[in-house]
């Protein structure tokens, strides 16, 4: 019996990697249902403004790049459990999320918008939205920020930032919350987003205290420094704008 | 076919079977112990055996995936900062299939008990009185009945983990259904692809059940079936 | 190493939980085991054409994982423009409609061929004696069939509801608040996995063990005539 447990925990051992012990390697969390800042295709490769933005990092840390694909949901706790050692997926930096982990500087920065059917709502005052259900991604300074600024509404929680999009078009709520990039580009931009347009202004979360940073566990500010170094790196050397362009004809760097 | 996913969603049916399969050895494993342990004359090994089966089948599959792909990875973690090691890194691959396979061990374990008592204690002494040892015994007396009887409950075993690896996309396995899930998203035809993955799974079943029929067969060659 | 006070902070979320795993629990057994008997009274019958679809019925949901049952149902209905402009739509749409017709389908399949298994293991004697009485067919069925195949059930049916009750967590899939989300939620909030994992643990395990509990406390009354046997959750199921 003790033989034979130990031949299974031989078994297990066999399934882990020692990592070398010099860093040679970042491994990166990234999500793969935020297009087009990162997306899968069909034959399992993913991609993005994310995914680009990750490879140019390690490439200026002359360090090898591992992606490990993670649900948006499992993100931050993944990290916190060193499944890998950054996040490159499109994390607002906000307050609550300050106190779970390091952000670095922000490498990008958009607004998010209302989305529902023309002409369903004039705007996106908490009066014009009265009773009405919003549809928004699951635990996402969106939904805090709903919950703090529309608290009569009754929210719709999807798990994903793609399912928005879907279950607006299935009816589950009335109008969604979502990225201004995601939502126009995944959605009304595509045959599926015809009938649907923006509502009122695109709106700045107070709580984002400024964009889009690479997240890193609380407390390696080794990491952190890297990361920021590598940052201003491809900002500076053009690296950054290139692939933005791959994307975007408008531009989404952060103003600093 | 299916909008240009199909050889991506076969993939990720090399990716459910290869689970299955791992996760079934895993198990095979845990349940064998397992098995053994509820058997033995050891106090401490009975205890720990109805320990880990109580528990196991107390607790909703997921359930227990998120506590030991979670929980799993910081107590590891935890473990390795005691010990002063460098990171151990746990795949979600290896992850996933010990997981599966822990908890199927312990119904697996309920399954092979079941087959070990069942094989009739006088023919376990005949043999030994005929002078064989004990590993022929094992052999020759044991395992071949053991087969048998352990066939159907383990074929049910292997049918539930097929259906369970379904939960592996849900700790990030890229299998079926996370590839199913993905191809639904970028075409809007959740419909399409979730039928397509079901049928499949039906395949798997099918295919299971007609393997059953034929080692039944295999086996029972020296069985008498009663005449009704 | 336990932070208590989160636990105590985040219990009456758990509690939420609770009372909806346990409606949805309810609702998708009590559907199931209505609309099971009159499925298992077709999948006995010497008629192929009664008995033959509901075997294809049960064989096909049986051999499926009940999580992509589920999103066939919550994802895959709205993509048909005939469903969603109809006027059931504002019902089929919400999770819990859809958790429920999935539940209520699995488990029917499964009950089904509880049922009819404990129907065809009734005795024959006691079917010649009805019939020598001159007892009609749904006579037979009403005082002699079901009240000893739904006994001779009890067991098998026990472990099928405690593995209903554990399949609820997949509900968490499909935006419904249940236990499962609260724990996923709490993890994700806090990032305390024993606190979260654990604590919803906790729960199942009670709820198992009284489910347990409580179906062999009807087994000893309506099985008295019996030898007592072993019950508990057996091998696990539906996922």
């Amino acid at each position: 019996m003790l033989k034979k447990l130990a031949l299974a925990a031989v078994a297990l051992a066999a399934f882990m990697v020692q990592a070398d012990a010099q860093q040679t390697r970042l491994r990166v969390g990234v999500e793969g249902n935020y297009p087009p800042f990162s997306q899968i295709s069909p034959s399992g490769q993913i991609s993005g403004f994310d995914i680009d933005i990750a490879n140019a990092v390690c490439a200026e840390l002359k360090m090898e790049c591992q992606l490990v694909q993670q649900e948006f949901d499992g993100m931050i706790p993944a990290l916190a459990a060193r499944r890998f050692d950054i996040i490159v997926a499109s994390l607002t930096i906000t307050p609550a999320r300050l106190e779970r982990v390091d952000f670095s500087a922000p490498y990008y920065d958009v607004p998010s918008q209302f989305v529902a059917r023309n002409g369903a709502f004039q705007s996106h005052s908490p009066d014009a939205l009265r009773g009405k259900r919003i549809i928004v991604l699951r635990n996402s300074p969106r939904a805090a920020w709903l919950q703090q600024n529309y608290p009569q509404n009754e929210l719709h929680l999807a798990n994903r930032e793609t399912d928005v999009y879907l279950e607006l078009v299935a009816g589950r709520g009335d109008i969604a919350f979502g990225s201004s990039v995601v939502s126009t580009e995944q959605f009304l931009k595509r045959p599926e987003g015809a009938g649907y347009g923006r509502v009122g202004e695109p709106v700045r979360l107070q709580g984002g205290t400024g964009g889009v940073g690479i997240a890193v566990r609380k407390g390696d500010t080794e990491t952190l420094a890297k990361v920021n170094q590598a940052l201003a790196a491809i900002r500076s050397n053009g690296v950054y704008r290139q692939i933005m362009a791959r994307y975007f004809d408008y531009d989404i760097s952060p103003s600093n | 076919m299916l909008h240009g996913y199909l050889p991506a969603i076969l993939t990720g049916l090399q990716t459910t079977l290869a689970v299955a399969a791992v996760s079934l050895a895993i198990a095979c494993g845990f349940g064998l112990a397992g098995a053994l342990a509820k058997l033995s004359e050891n106090v401490v090994a009975r205890g720990v055996a109805d320990t880990y089966t109580t528990l196991i089948r107390g607790l909703p599959d997921l359930v227990l995936m998120l506590l030991v792909f979670y929980g799993g990875q910081i107590a590891l973690n935890a473990l390795i900062d005691r010990m002063g090691w460098d990171y151990i890194e746990v795949s979600p691959f290896a992850a996933g299939t010990a997981t599966l396979g822990f908890i199927f061990g312990a119904y697996l374990t309920e399954t092979f008990r079941g087959a070990i008592l069942a094989v009739p204690r006088g023919q376990i002494e005949a043999a030994y009185a005929f002078g064989l040892r004990r590993i022929d015994v094992v052999r020759r007396i044991m395992v071949p009945q053991m087969v048998l009887h352990a066939l159907p409950g383990f074929t049910n075993n292997w049918l539930v983990m097929v259906k369970a690896t379904a939960l592996v996309s849900i700790i990030g396995l890229d299998d079926m259904v996370h590839r199913a899930s993905l191809a639904s998203a970028a075409t809007n035809l959740p419909f399409t692809f979730y039928a397509a993955i079901a049928a499949i799974y039906l395949a798997i079943t099918t295919v299971s059940l007609l393997a059953l029929k034929l080692l039944e067969r295999r086996f029972s060659l020296g069985v008498r079936r009663s005449e009704l | 190493m336990i932070d208590w006070a989160l636990v105590a902070r985040t219990l009456p979320e758990y509690w939420v939980g609770l009372r909806v795993s346990l409606l949805l629990l309810f609702v998708s057994c009590a559907t199931a085991f209505l609309v099971s008997i009159p499925l298992a009274m077709a999948r006995v019958s010497r008629h192929a054409w009664l008995s033959w679809p509901v075997w294809a019925f049960t064989y096909v949901v049986r051999g499926t994982p009940l999580l992509v049952q589920l999103f066939m149902v919550y994802f895959g209905l709205a993509q048909f423009e005939v469903v969603r402009e109809s006027a059931a739509w504002p019902m089929l749409r919400s999770a819990w409609f859809c958790a429920w017709l999935t539940f209520a389908i699995n488990s029917t399949a499964y009950t089904t061929e509880i049922f009819a298994g404990a129907l065809k293991n009734t005795p024959n004697g006691e079917l010649e004696a009805a019939r020598s009485l001159g007892l009609s067919a749904t006579q037979v069925y009403r005082r002699i069939l079901w009240p000893g195949a739904l006994r001779r059930a009890l067991p098998q049916y026990g472990n099928e509801v405690v593995m209903m009750m554990h399949a609820t967590a997949i509900a968490s899939t499909v935006t419904l608040v249940e236990l499962t989300r609260v724990a996923r939620d709490v993890y994700y909030n806090y990032l305390a996995p024993v606190e979260a994992f654990g604590v919803v643990a906790t729960f199942y395990f009670a709820l198992t063990y009284a489910m347990v509990g409580a179906f062999k406390l009807v087994e000893k009354r309506y099985l008295r005539h019996l030898a007592p046997r072993e019950t508990g959750p057996a091998a696990g199921r539906p996922t």
